[in-house]
């Protein structure tokens, strides 16, 4: 990958993850998760804004981040398969959520430190905002697997359900600034003992669906991609 | 039940630091006056705070002229003290259905995050709307002082028995529905409780200090949402004015019937947690306005609208008081939806809090021998 495409594939997770967190905006189960849930996808699209802008002058073409997240159709999308997925209950949200932190976490703390200055000040910013997603959905995580029968039911129906997505974003880029198969060990080891602290069983791996970097989706993105753009589509050129 | 420590999540005005300086708003824009009266409210919380004040009643003082007292020195109740049961009984009221009016009144605006036309408009209104959630939390936390749990009025919320505020009984059909919420009802949630930063309750008061400053950056940024689309394309600028024209009869209408027919106002009055009329304060919030949408380009509608020299205030036409009470009686055109929505996403989360309380109570059952 490119860091054009490195760069848009990040932002493009973050911004499809902060769609669907939003989605739960007056829905949580609690009035306290409304705040946080809001809080998370306005830290993701915090850095969808910063990393879409920054692919906008990489590419050059004079795009800027909402001709970007609102003029693309699902297949110049470069987004993982997993954060498009319906939210599905709580227990499917906060899988989501995990896994997705605990591959943001190392993958920012590696941007941190990578030689293009744009990226590495994004990786410094967002994975202390990253930190806390990974704290707030393993705490969930632990809650609901070691709480009541149903939650536990529930949690590892929602575990096993979203494992086979994230093998996607390992895929092996030496590439791309920050090569995403160097960030597995790091993941493997937080998933491993919070699903162990929340008496959950590691699913095992099989299935391996992907293609979101190279724009394949679920049939879930468009629909997504439909009710995100359809005002910002309906006043072209207009500013807001 | 808190199911999380907050520390890290409680905003404190999101909005503000979205906004940016990106926006100069001109000089009678919403938020500069109203922000002062509700700096000086802080302020005279502060002296009365430092006044002496007896710390009670004395052994042999009758509790109720202690109350007297208290009010007439412009000092504050706090959870402590006696209190007439019917002003507790009011306060409950009045601060759970504001309360309540926070948390459904996150459904209308928060109907157009997912479609919001800007990735930056979209993140303001995430934020604002999570400012709502907040400003809910800390409003049930204020009634909690007075001796009633957050479960217990959340439940008579659900079953219909309390009621929020009509106003989000309305359905935000259109983006420009964003910026005329801001606008007007957080404009008229403004001028209803600045006057609240003073209210004798003093957890109430304090409380409605918060939610004022921060209500008051909601409203610039529904203000600029207009003023952008109010400058914007044909289309926008057509968008814009069909939201002020469906939306300020029942702004008007959020300062509740007009004075002869108000039930609680004269006892509130008396007891310092109203300071103003309904018809007083909904004078001044046409009077704040009239000058704001000229400003705006955009035209209120109502063609009797005029400027009365005697008066020292703008005539206008009353907001429909039938309407207002059918929508309070359940049959606005959202009213059905939003109780729905609410009692959804109760009953949907109850596994995930009976989870967290059943964790939370292995947790501490784990602890007990170490703190024994």
């Amino acid at each position: 990958m490119s860091r054009f495409d490195f760069t848009l594939a990040i932002g493009d997770d973050a911004l499809i993850a902060a769609q669907r967190l939003g989605e739960w905006t007056s829905r949580a189960p609690e009035m306290e998760e409304d705040i946080a849930l809001a809080n998370i996808a306005l830290d993701q699209l915090g850095a969808a804004r910063l990393l879409l802008t920054y692919a906008g002058e990489l590419e050059g073409a004079g795009r800027d981040e909402d001709d970007l997240a609102f003029l693309r159709d699902d297949r110049e999308f470069r987004n993982c398969l997993l954060v498009e997925l319906p939210n599905g209950d709580f227990g499917v949200t906060m899988a989501k959520l995990f896994f997705l932190a605990a591959y943001q976490v190392p993958l920012y703390t590696a941007l941190a430190g990578c030689a293009d200055e744009r990226l590495a000040a994004v990786g410094a910013k967002a994975r202390k905002e990253s930190a806390y997603h990974l704290d707030h959905a393993a705490l969930w995580v632990k809650r609901l697997g070691d709480g009541t029968e149903e939650s536990h039911r529930r949690m590892q129906d929602a575990v096993d359900e979203v494992w086979p997505y994230v093998h996607e974003l390992f895929n092996p880029d030496p590439a791309a600034p920050v090569d995403p198969s160097t960030l597995r060990a790091d993941f493997d080891a937080t998933v491993s003992a919070v699903l162990d602290e929340a008496t959950l069983t590691r699913p095992e791996t099989g299935w391996t669906p992907g293609g979101g970097r190279d724009g394949l989706h679920t049939e879930h993105l468009s629909y997504l991609l439909a009710e995100m753009q359809v005002l910002h589509r309906a006043h072209p050129g207009a500013s807001w | 039940m808190l199911l999380h420590p907050l520390v890290s999540i409680v905003p404190s005005c999101n909005t503000s630091y979205m906004y940016g300086n990106d926006f100069a708003p001109p000089e009678d824009a919403p938020g500069g006056g109203l922000l002062g009266e509700v700096e000086a409210a802080e302020a005279a919380l502060r002296e009365a705070a430092a006044r002496a004040r007896r710390g009670g009643p004395a052994p042999d003082e009758d509790v109720e002229a202690y109350f007297a007292d208290v009010i007439d020195a412009d000092q504050k109740i706090e959870p402590r003290d006696w209190m007439p049961e019917a002003y507790r009984r009011t306060l409950i009221r009045q601060i759970a259905q504001h309360a309540h009016s926070e948390i459904i009144g996150m459904q209308p605006e928060g109907n157009w995050i997912s479609r919001a036309p800007s990735l930056k408009r979209k993140a303001i209104l995430l934020a604002k709307v999570q400012d709502e959630a907040g400003h809910g939390l800390y409003l049930y936390a204020a009634a909690e002082t007075l001796g009633i749990s957050r479960d217990e009025l959340v439940d008579l919320l659900l079953d219909g028995r309390q009621k929020y505020s009509s106003i989000f009984n309305y359905p935000t059909l259109t983006w420009a529905d964003v910026g005329a919420i801001g606008w007007l009802v957080d404009g008229a949630a403004i001028v209803n409780q600045v006057p609240l930063c003073r209210c004798s309750y003093g957890p109430y008061a304090r409380a409605m200090i918060r939610v004022c400053k921060e209500e008051s950056f909601h409203q610039r940024q529904g203000y600029e949402i207009l003023h952008t689309l109010a400058h914007g394309t044909e289309a926008q600028k057509a968008m814009a004015q069909d939201a002020v024209d469906r939306w300020w009869y029942p702004s008007l209408a959020m300062f509740g019937p007009p004075d002869g027919d108000s039930t609680h106002s004269a006892q509130s009055m008396a007891w310092k947690i109203k300071r103003f009329s309904n018809d007083e304060l909904r004078q001044r919030f046409v009077d704040m306005c009239v000058g704001q949408a000229e400003v705006l380009g955009l035209t209120l509608p109502d063609p009797d609208l005029r400027w009365n020299d005697e008066r020292q205030a703008y005539d206008y036409t009353q907001p429909d008081y039938d309407e207002l009470m059918r929508v309070i009686k359940g049959n606005g055109p959202c009213n059905r939806e939003r109780m729905a929505h609410r009692r959804k996403a109760h009953a949907d989360g109850a596994w995930v809090r009976e989870a967290a309380a059943a964790y939370a109570a292995k947790r501490s059952d784990r602890k007990e021998p170490v703190a024994a």
